[in-house]
């Protein structure tokens, strides 16, 4: 199984919550909105994931999982 | 395969031979080609089966030509292979200032287009046509509206829709998002189109010079097709050719065509070149030295960064300066944003500000490698593809124009403006 992390850049209104709950996987840019450097959330995070895709005010973050 | 050799059943079985094919039988009178005129030209529509279609699609080689050179069978299998009562599109929005290709063809080819979708529509299994074309195409508006008016059976209804211009809105989401709501904005993907598009129902939406080139290949077969042009890149191609050439406009080329022939074809240049712009705003700034060894080829045009997209070439007098000509470039495509996604509103704009101060000479040194950095950074972050083409434009123009950067902050640049259009030339 794998899980990977997604924005919706339409909803998303950069409030970085994800950044600062996924730091290992998306940091912001210049305007505070997230960059994600690698899309392929390993085992050890997948909790975090969900937690910052819970936390997502305008749930922007998606999380795939197949 | 047998079937998929040769013209379909009871089609007018000798094409044109070479060129013109798309263009075969347009006259200089600027008048759209009447229904029997079409007729004359190509015969009637003939009849395919669907699976027929298909196939002869796919032995062609045909890709679509609004810009994404996707292979044009596998779009009508997707839509053909889902059951529910789907729908065909024809995406004539054509909003690339620079391109004219589309309008020509709906203008004064009506019924080749029309051909196209209409046999397409039977292949996927699709009852409904609908043409979707820009508020400032008043003539293309004109002759659908007169074409349509002579179509349309117990098998398929044409309709005509008209949208807002603007760079974004012909992005395939945006289409359908205008037809269902009536916002020509791009939308979050999936579902694409294919899936779920038009009303909901799975929806085939094609370039329409895509269209008219299944015409012709349902006519006259997937071996005619690739008489002309490479084994990897066959048939031919509608160019839009501008800039520093003696005849800008629209040409019919073969694939393979050198680069030099083409710009031949538009009249030759008018002065020594400096660069051409290949795939329009999206597309790559390519030295002229360079540039001119090419042919028109997919492989060719990738082994140096760039692809045909909808059949843009400008080319670039050394008498303009190709820092400025970018900066209007990129100041146009940051104020087409749709104005959804925030790396594209707040890096392209952020972008388009740096490249005008460097352009101008005002800007410090490392604000090149800034702009840079956000142009790498606003890639694959948009819900459409417009900062990507953005940001490969903008890369293109530093990788082909940079060396003149040194001059500009040492004396302001007296280069005569080449006028690249920024979306006023529409009719």
């Amino acid at each position: 199984m794998s899980a990977r992390v997604r924005v919706n850049p339409i909803t998303c209104e950069g409030h970085g919550l994800c950044a600062e709950l996924l730091p290992e996987l998306i940091r912001l840019d210049d305007w505070g909105y997230p960059i994600i450097d690698e899309a392929l959330v390993p085992d050890d995070l997948l909790g975090l994931a969900r937690r910052a895709v819970d936390a997502c005010p305008t749930l922007a973050l998606l999380l795939t999982e197949e | 395969m047998s079937a998929s050799s040769g013209p379909a059943a009871g089609a007018v079985t000798t094409g044109p031979q070479g060129l013109p094919r798309l263009l075969a039988g347009l006259d200089g009178s600027g008048a759209a080609m009447t229904f029997d005129r079409h007729a004359q030209v190509h015969g009637p529509l003939p009849q395919v089966s669907p699976h027929e279609l298909i196939e002869l699609v796919e032995q062609s080689g045909l890709r679509g030509r609004g810009g994404a050179d996707f292979p044009a069978a596998r779009k009508l299998r997707a839509v053909a292979e889902r059951s529910r009562n789907a729908t065909v599109v024809v995406n004539g929005s054509e909003t690339e200032p620079a391109s004219a290709k589309d309008r020509l063809l709906l203008e004064r080819m009506p019924h080749l287009v029309l051909d196209g979708a209409e046999l397409a529509a039977a292949a996927v299994g699709a009852r409904e046509v609908v043409v979707k074309v820009g508020e400032r195409a008043t003539n293309a508006q004109r002759s659908l509206q007169a074409a349509i008016g002579l179509r349309g059976n117990d098998q398929v209804k044409f309709d005509l829709a008209v949208g807002p211009d603007g760079y974004v809105t012909g992005e395939e989401s945006a289409v359908m998002h205008f037809l269902n709501n009536g916002k020509s904005l791009p939308t979050f993907v999936p579902p694409r189109p294919f899936e779920r598009g038009y009303r909901g129902r799975p929806t085939l939406i094609q370039n329409p010079e895509t269209l008219a080139q299944i015409a012709l290949v349902a006519r006259y077969g997937d071996f005619w097709y690739r008489e002309l042009g490479t084994a990897a890149d066959p048939g031919s191609a509608l160019v839009t050719i501008s800039g520093a050439v003696a005849a800008p406009g629209v040409y019919e080329l073969a694939f393979g065509t050198p680069m030099t022939d083409l710009l031949a074809a538009a009249g030759g240049s008018t002065e020594p070149l400096q660069a051409l712009l290949i795939g329009g705003y999206f597309g790559t700034w390519v030295e002229s030295a360079r540039a001119l060894r090419l042919r028109l080829a997919r492989e060719e045009l990738r082994s140096v960064g760039c692809s045909l997209g909808s059949g843009v070439l400008i080319a670039l007098g050394k008498s303009s300066c190709g820092l400025h000509e970018s900066a209007r470039v990129i100041d146009y495509l940051a104020a087409q944003s749709a104005g959804q996604c925030g790396p594209c509103v707040h890096g392209l704009r952020a972008i388009a500000d740096s490249f005008g101060a460097i352009a101008d000479g005002v800007a410090h040194r490392s604000e090149r490698d800034r702009m840079l950095r956000w142009a790498s950074e606003i890639r694959g972050r948009g819900a459409c593809h417009h900062p990507d083409g953005a940001a490969r434009f903008v890369e293109s123009a530093i990788r082909v124009f940079g060396r003149e950067l040194s001059g500009h902050s040492r004396a302001r640049c007296t280069a005569k403006p080449a006028g690249l259009p920024v979306g006023n030339g529409v009719r």
